[in-house]
């Protein structure tokens, strides 16, 4: 999980360079928000060409109980979206990290970048919600 | 604040939620597998939060009379009935049930369960139109308790409730008819020789029971329950899947369904209320709304889609707002997205298409009879 990058809102961000040298982020939901969340039932995903922002809304996971928001974790273009999660959310809670990613953001901002938690740190702000 | 059971809660690993002031388990483990649980075999609730007033004297059926929209002082012992208490205008304070009861010393009382949220509304309203001079008044003195924190309440509901709460109290649960309670002895030892309540009542659509207990030998008792339901396939559950369950039963919920600015008729409760008896707030106002037709109506609702509709989501018939949804939830027994909401009457008929506006996404809708559920009658 060394490459994997958190939110304070629960979204994990795993930052690669595609072949022109361009920042892409891979973003999901970690496995403490599935666990909040439970009973998933619909998931409003962003469209390719969307324009994000970091912080900022891009989707929502809804739940029996509630619906939740999924926040950008980059500024930045959706350039590619995980369209199996239309049929069946089972991947976001069987493999958060791999299967159960949601949408790839290509950045515009990289400084958009430097508000992610660590690992150590986002679990540690976990601890203290709970 | 905390129920009696908070403890036993966090033990099981609840997820705790605050509902209406209370630290409550919204589920233990995850809604759509206690909401199968309740349907199939069976679950236990904790109603703890929910008020408990207790009604004593010769004149308390009078006062009751005067103060519920349904006739008390024809009640007989064991009777359970569902009420209003509505203002003045007719609107709805709170939807309860009354229970008449005999005590350890065979004397009679009713008890009054209200919903948390309105307990401490309700409590200010019965202590308002209970005066000393009613109270006091030479033999038709009224007694009123508030025993919400003395006594708890535990709901065991599903088709395998009888089985699991027979051997643990001393009433024959199986000649006991839906809507009606007993006094009755606890026989195990935790409860220490103490009585309490059963009631084959419930907020599931399933058969099921409550039982009220003293607040002291609650803790241990729900341990018990929890043990013996193993077997049985009836497992602690949480207010989450309360909700779900209640929704496809078509039952309506304070807040949402019912609030101050509704009145009984257009929610479809018409026969809760007894308007040619006993004069209760409100009973004037109801008779004159029973006259005139009705602007709005309560309705189920099936949203097609795979996105559900939630509270507040509004509806629409070509482009006309005709009303609004009040509770919406995917339902876990039937697979489809249901809900329940309010429409202009001339859109209440069963197989009309509308359209609801989910947070900005258009979903059509139809309407469709409630209950969505009712349980297959043995």
């Amino acid at each position: 999980m060394s490459n994997f990058l958190f939110t304070p809102t629960h979204e994990w961000a795993s930052v690669s360079k595609d072949s022109d040298g361009t920042t892409i982020v891979t973003m999901g939901l970690t496995d403490y928000a599935l666990e909040l969340l439970t009973d998933l039932v619909f998931i409003d995903l962003p469209t390719v060409g969307d324009a994000v922002t970091a912080g900022e809304q891009c989707g929502e996971i809804e739940s029996v109980k509630a619906v939740s928001g999924i926040n950008s974790p980059a500024t930045g273009e959706v350039v590619e979206v995980n369209e199996e999660l239309a049929n069946s959310l089972d991947p976001m809670t069987s493999d958060p990290f791999g299967a159960g990613w949601i949408c790839k953001i290509k950045v515009s901002d990289e400084a958009s970048l430097s508000a992610l938690l660590d690992e150590a740190t986002y679990r540690a702000t976990c601890h203290e919600e709970h | 604040m905390r129920t009696p059971l908070y403890e036993n809660h966090v033990r099981l690993g609840a997820k705790m939620v605050d509902f209406a002031g209370w630290d409550m388990p919204v589920q233990f483990s995850t809604i759509i597998a206690e909401h199968n649980a309740v349907r199939t075999a069976g679950g236990l609730v904790d109603v703890s939060h929910m008020g408990r007033l207790r009604f004593e004297g010769p004149g308390a059926a009078e006062f009751l009379s005067s103060t519920l929209t349904r006739r008390v002082c024809d009640m007989s012992l064991g009777q359970v009935r569902y009420s209003l208490v509505t203002n003045k205008q007719g609107f709805v304070l709170d939807d309860v049930l009354l229970g008449y009861y005999l005590n350890d010393f065979g004397q009679p009382y009713y008890m009054l369960v209200v919903n948390a949220g309105n307990h401490d509304k309700i409590v200010k309203w019965i202590k308002a139109h209970l005066t000393e001079e009613i109270a006091m008044a030479p033999g038709k003195e009224v007694i009123f308790n508030d025993m919400s924190s003395v006594w708890a309440m535990i709901a065991v509901q599903g088709p395998n409730s009888l089985e699991l709460l027979q051997p643990l109290v001393d009433v024959d649960l199986k000649s006991m008819r839906y809507y009606r309670g007993s006094q009755c002895r606890f026989l195990h030892p935790c409860a220490q020789r103490q009585g309490g309540i059963v009631s084959r009542t419930g907020y599931t659509g399933e058969d099921g029971f409550e039982i009220t207990l003293g607040a002291g030998i609650a803790s241990k008792f729900w341990d018990v329950l929890v043990e013996m339901g193993k077997p049985l396939g009836v497992i602690p559950t949480g207010l989450g899947c309360r909700d779900t369950l209640r929704l496809e039963a078509g039952m309506p919920l304070y807040g949402h369904e019912l609030s101050e600015s509704i009145n009984p008729i257009e929610a479809g409760l018409g026969s809760a209320c007894y308007l040619d008896g006993y004069d209760f707030p409100g009973r004037d106002a109801l008779k004159k709304i029973a006259q005139e037709p009705l602007t709005r109506t309560r309705v189920g609702l099936e949203i097609l889609g795979k996105r559900p509709a939630r509270e507040g989501c509004k509806l629409f018939v070509n482009d006309e707002e005709v009303g609004y949804v009040t509770s919406g939830s995917p339902s876990p027994t039937l697979g489809k997205n249901i809900a329940m909401g309010y429409v202009k009457t001339e859109f209440a008929e069963p197989d009309t298409a509308l359209t609801v506006d989910i947070r900005g996404n258009k979903a059509e809708a139809k309407v469709v009879p409630l209950p969505f559920y009712k349980r297959a009658k043995k």
